[in-house]
């Protein structure tokens, strides 16, 4: 919309839309900043930048002695990436049935789907958790178990999301490449892994971004299943700083900022795909 | 659509089954398991029920008579409301505003969605920074501009607003994303034909924008409410258990505490079903209330 001229009006606009951006950006940077500041100045100081005197990587070294940040990191990654990969590939494979094929449950499947994207966590922690209890999964001794019960959930609850995004895309994919395949003889197998998949490709990065986004932010789903410190995702750990580390501002700021800057990282080059998969799911109405 | 070749069905099992399996263990056989759990008794956590209640909705009769569910319930329908006043309205004010400039729109909806890809544990420790009592970023910056004395932003009479402004502001993008989304769909044709019958630019937002923005507005708004009813995760760092004085309970904080806390399984499932039922009726109440509005 290229309709107007400098004018006193467009200049308040101006000066409103910055105002909220500084509103969004500047508390993590201010926290950033301070977290390279000894504590007592971060009380007194918060808004100089960090330079000459001030600098101080004391609450970083402080980070890595007293917390088992690179063990959260690595649990975090090991829950988040499982999530977003078992996501795509069975989100994949349903969305391409329930797009390509004609069968009498499909209205019925594809409802439930979209009914799942309803349920708040709430209610259904209990009786997973009582479910997977029963099974012997939780709290034992074994690392990878205990991140499978956090695991578990969260692949179900990221795939309602997903189907929806997967089937609107497979929709708009001509169907003649997949007729082409099927004239050479290729399985219905064949046709979607080698045809499907690699066409799909942009709707998948968007959907894995989402579910490993939402998995590395949870913190809901990890206090239920994660109690064992050993055994704690970044999240977790981050939880624990607040009663446990309570006055120690500085070590709050540094982990803070050890958690923020892969996702900001992380957002500066995918955000084209992550803006349009967190919409995604919920203009379809 | 592909009917001729995909004529086979037998495949279909191999493809649906893993995700409906899934959804199935995971979400619908939990959430009816959750709606019976609520009627009976469970000692912990992990361990099966033992039988009903007696009478069986004791826990319902509970949720009445307790005072933190009450809180529990009035503060989270006053976050539905403030999420409906300043999260979409912000969202709708700043939407419009992008759409009115020439450049830099790009930018703003890059800068304005950042919030919500941080996990909101994070950002409540930030918070918790920046409202500090002595002193936080808040309070610094109030020092500086000459007020006397600190203020207590986790006090009992503001702390809602302390707990309730970092919630709106983090998803305040979210809703700037769908608006403009719906914007960039209204054909500029309509624009130039009221500018051609003069109207201003207010006129245009007023009588064009706005009305044609009604159903994206009504979806945000059901988006808003039922948001409002899973918050957990920022509530929670910052006023953890209800602080201070049981003043800040939400529902989902409540059944949280509930459950792992005060160790009344039971009774944390009966309040998950509520905040089902909560979920249902409000935006049943939602949709009725902005479809109908009229221009």
């Amino acid at each position: 919309m290229k309709r107007n001229k400098v004018t006193p009006g467009t200049i308040i606009i101006y000066a409103v839309l910055i105002f909220w951006a500084l509103t969004t950006i500047y508390p993590i940077f201010w926290v950033i900043m301070n977290s390279f500041k000894a504590k007592d100045k971060i009380m007194t100081d918060s808004f100089a930048l960090p330079m000459g005197k001030l600098f101080t990587t004391a609450n970083y070294r402080t980070a890595f002695d007293r917390l088992n940040i690179f063990g959260a990191y690595r649990n975090s990654l090991i829950i988040s990436c499982s999530v977003a990969a078992v996501v795509i590939l069975l989100a994949g494979m349903a969305s391409f049935a329930l797009v390509r094929y004609q069968f009498r449950l499909r209205g019925l499947m594809m409802s439930l789907v979209v009914a799942g994207m309803m349920f708040p966590v709430f209610s259904t922690i209990i009786p997973v958790y009582q479910m997977e209890n029963s099974w012997g999964i939780t709290a034992s001794k074994s690392l990878l178990l205990n991140l499978l019960c956090v695991i578990l959930p969260q692949i179900a609850g990221n795939l309602s999301f997903a189907i929806v995004v997967l089937t609107g895309y497979i929709k708009s994919l001509p169907i003649e490449l997949e007729e082409a395949a099927y004239m050479e003889g290729s399985t219905a197998f064949q046709t979607f892994f080698q045809v499907v998949v690699p066409l799909t490709k942009p709707s998948f990065a968007t959907v894995a971004i989402f579910s490993f986004l939402w998995s590395y932010n949870d913190l809901f789903t990890q206090m239920f299943f994660l109690r064992n410190q050993k055994y704690w995702a970044i999240t977790r750990l981050m939880q624990m700083l607040t009663s446990k580390e309570g006055t120690n501002y500085g070590l709050m700021a540094s982990t803070v900022s050890l958690v923020v800057i892969p996702v900001i990282i992380l957002y500066i080059f995918l955000q084209k795909y992550i803006i349009k998969g967190m919409t995604a799911g919920a203009i379809k109405g | 659509m592909g009917a001729n070749i995909y004529k086979n069905k037998k495949p279909l099992v191999f493809f649906l089954l893993p995700a409906f399996l899934f959804m199935i263990i995971y979400l619908y056989y939990p959430f009816f398991r959750n709606i019976l759990n609520s009627f009976m008794k469970i000692r912990q956590l992990g361990t099966a029920a033992k039988g009903f209640n007696e009478p069986w909705f004791s826990n319902y009769v509970k949720m009445v008579t307790d005072k933190n569910m009450h809180t529990a319930l009035l503060n989270t329908l006053i976050m539905m409301l403030v999420t409906l006043m300043f999260q979409v309205g912000t969202a709708i004010v700043l939407a419009v505003l992008v759409d009115n400039i020439g450049r830099g729109s790009r930018f703003f909806r890059t800068v304005y969605f950042f919030p919500i890809v941080i996990s909101a544990t994070a950002l409540g420790l930030l918070f918790n920074l920046i409202f500090l009592y002595d002193k936080g970023m808040i309070n610094q910056l109030l020092e500086k501009l000459g007020a006397d004395g600190l203020t207590d932003w986790k006090a009992k009479g503001i702390a809602l607003v302390t707990m309730m402004f970092p919630v709106v502001w983090q998803y305040v993008g979210f809703y700037f994303v769908i608006l403009i989304t719906g914007l960039n769909n209204i054909p500029e044709d309509l624009y130039e034909v009221a500018s051609i019958d003069g109207a201003t630019r207010w006129q245009r937002v007023r009588f064009i924008t706005l009305p044609l923005l009604r159903n994206v507005i009504c979806t945000c708004a059901v988006l808003g409410v039922t948001g409002a009813l899973k918050v957990f995760d920022l509530p929670w760092v910052m006023f953890p258990k209800g602080m201070p004085l049981n003043s800040t309970w939400l529902t989902g904080t409540y059944m949280y505490y509930q459950t792992m806390e005060a160790k009344d399984v039971d009774y944390g499932s009966a309040i998950a079903v509520a905040i089902v039922v909560l979920g249902i009726i409000t935006s049943k109440v939602v949709n009725k209330v902005f479809k109908e509005a009229d221009y």
